[in-house]
């Protein structure tokens, strides 16, 4: 892939009081491509979509969204230029139906920009276009589910909810913290079509996973982090066979176990 | 033991489709709006009803303190913003409503306007600092403006300093005062529920439910914050602007502490984000707080006897419990 990187991440650090949480991470991120990043527990994972989202600020590094610099800005402006992100622990409107959820997306300065009429809420009115777009992401449209209140919602249509709000928003980058986790293999498997989906139709995404079946069948790179730090970045095959992310997930110790027994 | 257990069936009235409202017959639409029209036409024959000034000059505080209730409704549960600036917006709607009636001579209905939105935007300015503020920090930080802007005034002598400001304009007479009040709780009452079913509405609900997905969504929460606490202390800001021009008189007792309890005291019995509870609760709170004057100092027993009943047996609230009355049927059925 040589287009330009739309996302340059460069010496991100993170320090909460002597835990350094990122510790010089640098990476570029490509138009159009699905980066997952992957790494044991407390490894940053979710600290760095933080920093890139504006979540939280940080200690020192630098990054920029299409070449412009969006270290330190707030979250609400840095999502207004597209770059979006899920949550690990869904965070949807709980007292509100789920279409409602995602009227609040498109009442946002960005969705009335990108959104023409369809989110402006001139002619068409926001809870119609919600409802297309709940369509899209896997809510049966003659169903009750759409209607239903986001606290009576399966985990499954949470997190699809949680991708809505993001599509909602017209994003040009989708961070995913964890989209799989806590879904049954066959919700899985229809969530898998829907990623692919999105990548088609031109959206650069980041994908934090455990489940590394799943991912790798739809990264073209990985990344590696643990205990803060870049461990390796490259195509699935080769990061899977690398040394030190088995002994990251491994462990020394068991590593060598591993290595006695092969 | 036979065991049984209660059943809640909704009333099969199907008149809304869709956001529009399709009515068949008269029975259905006397459902809908007869409860709407008793609340009207009860408001507007209050004054009417009740015997002698005094207790028309109840009715008018009762309106004040309705604003407020609905102030607090509005920013406790459909923002989350816990406030307790009662007096606070009050005490500035009353301050300048009467600096503009005596010192630039505006007459009532020029200086109540001006008052209300000035007041919001004063009030919201001052506030802003504390909006990131939650919960209860929130809420003690609100207490604490009233206290200091009445030491401010005190220490400093201005603005009239512990005499107040005197010699303000009444309305043409009690009519129009009571009117005027009956019609702005009305109004604003409907405004209310309008807003929050709106749009906009749903976006101050979502910063209570969860400020960090409004965030994610592209929007800032501080700004929605501010226009929901501008909403609501322009509403606080009218009532202290209409209290002044009925008593004539601003002073240090606008600050005063019931402004902020009353309200909250009147929503807890009312019915917690209902908007029209509040207003109930005020109109049963402030004539009942008036009766027990002449049991003098065992006044505050007597009035927190009724605050605790209400809370201990009607905890959720008169028209929480109407409503579920109303729109559905209870029966009891065999487990």
């Amino acid at each position: 892939m040589n287009k330009e990187a739309i996302l340059q991440v460069r010496d991100a650090t993170k320090a909460f009081g002597g835990v350094l949480a990122l510790n010089r991470v640098s990476f570029d991120l490509y138009e159009g491509e699905i980066l997952g990043i992957i790494g044991p527990n407390g490894s940053g994972k979710t600290t760095l979509i933080n920093c890139i989202t504006g979540f939280i600020k940080m200690t020192s590094g630098k990054i920029s969204f299409r070449g412009k610099n969006i270290t330190g800005k707030p979250a609400h402006k840095i999502a207004d230029m597209g770059v979006t992100r899920t949550f690990q622990i869904m965070r949807p409107y709980y007292s509100m139906p789920a279409y409602k959820n995602l009227v609040i997306p498109l009442f946002s300065p960005r969705a009335k920009r990108t959104g023409g009429w369809r989110g402006g809420g001139k002619l068409g009115d926001r809870d119609t276009v919600s409802i297309d777009i709940l369509e899209e992401i896997g809510f049966e449209r003659d169903s009750y589910v759409p209607y239903k209140l986001a606290s009576t919602l399966p985990t499954g249509y949470l997190k699809r909810l949680e991708l809505a709000r993001c599509l909602a928003l017209k994003p040009e980058m989708i961070l995913c913290d964890e989209v799989f986790s806590g879904l049954s293999m066959s919700e899985i498997a229809s969530m898998l079509p829907l990623i692919e989906r999105l990548q088609m139709a031109g959206i650069t995404l980041i994908m934090i996973e455990h489940r590394l079946r799943e991912l790798f069948s739809v990264a073209n790179r990985v990344m590696v982090l643990n205990f803060g730090e870049k461990l390796i970045e490259g195509v699935p095959e080769e990061v899977i066979e690398d040394e030190k992310v088995k002994e990251a997930y491994f462990g020394s110790e068991e590593a060598k176990e591993v290595m006695d027994h092969a | 033991m036979e065991q049984r257990r209660r059943e809640r069936i909704d009333r099969g009235v199907k008149v809304r489709s869709d956001g529009l409202y399709a009515l068949m017959s008269w029975r259905e639409l006397s459902y809908l709006t007869v409860p709407r029209l008793v609340l009207i036409v009860g408001m507007l024959i209050l004054p009417f009803i009740m015997p002698g000034m005094y207790w028309q000059r109840v009715i008018s505080i009762v309106c004040i303190y309705a604003l407020l209730a609905l102030s607090f409704d509005f920013l406790a549960h459909y923002v989350g913003l816990v406030s307790l600036g009662g007096a606070f917006f009050i005490g500035t709607g009353g301050y300048l409503t009467a600096i503009f009636n005596t010192s630039f001579g505006f007459p009532p209905y020029l200086s109540i306007p001006i008052a209300t939105i000035l007041g919001g935007i004063i009030c919201t300015l001052l506030l802003l600092p504390c909006l990131p503020l939650r919960g209860v920090y929130f809420a003690i930080v609100t207490l604490m403006y009233p206290l200091v802007l009445a030491r401010i005034i005190e220490a400093m002598d201005i603005l009239g300093g512990t005499d107040g400001i005197m010699g303000i304009d009444d309305f043409p007479n009690r009519w129009v005062e009571q009117y005027l009040v009956i019609a702005v709780v009305l109004l604003i009452l409907f405004g209310l529920r309008r807003l929050v079913n709106l749009d906009l509405g749903l976006v101050f609900r979502g910063v209570k439910d969860n400020d960090q997905a409004v965030r994610a969504s592209g929007m800032s929460i501080t700004n929605y914050k501010a226009l929901a606490v501008f909403i609501a202390s322009a509403m606080g800001c009218l009532g202290g602007a209409c209290l002044v021009h009925i008593y004539m008189w601003t002073g240090l007792s606008l600050f005063a502490l019931d402004f902020s309890i009353l309200p909250i005291a009147a929503t807890v019995i009312g019915g917690a984000g209902t908007l029209v509870g509040p207003v109930l609760g005020c109109l049963i709170l402030v004539p009942v707080s008036e009766l027990l004057r002449e049991f003098g100092t065992l006044r505050i027993v007597f009035y927190s006897i009724i605050l605790v009943g209400f809370i201990v047996f009607r905890s959720e609230g008169i028209m929480v419990y109407g409503q579920r009355k109303y729109h559905q049927f209870e029966r009891w059925t065999k487990v």
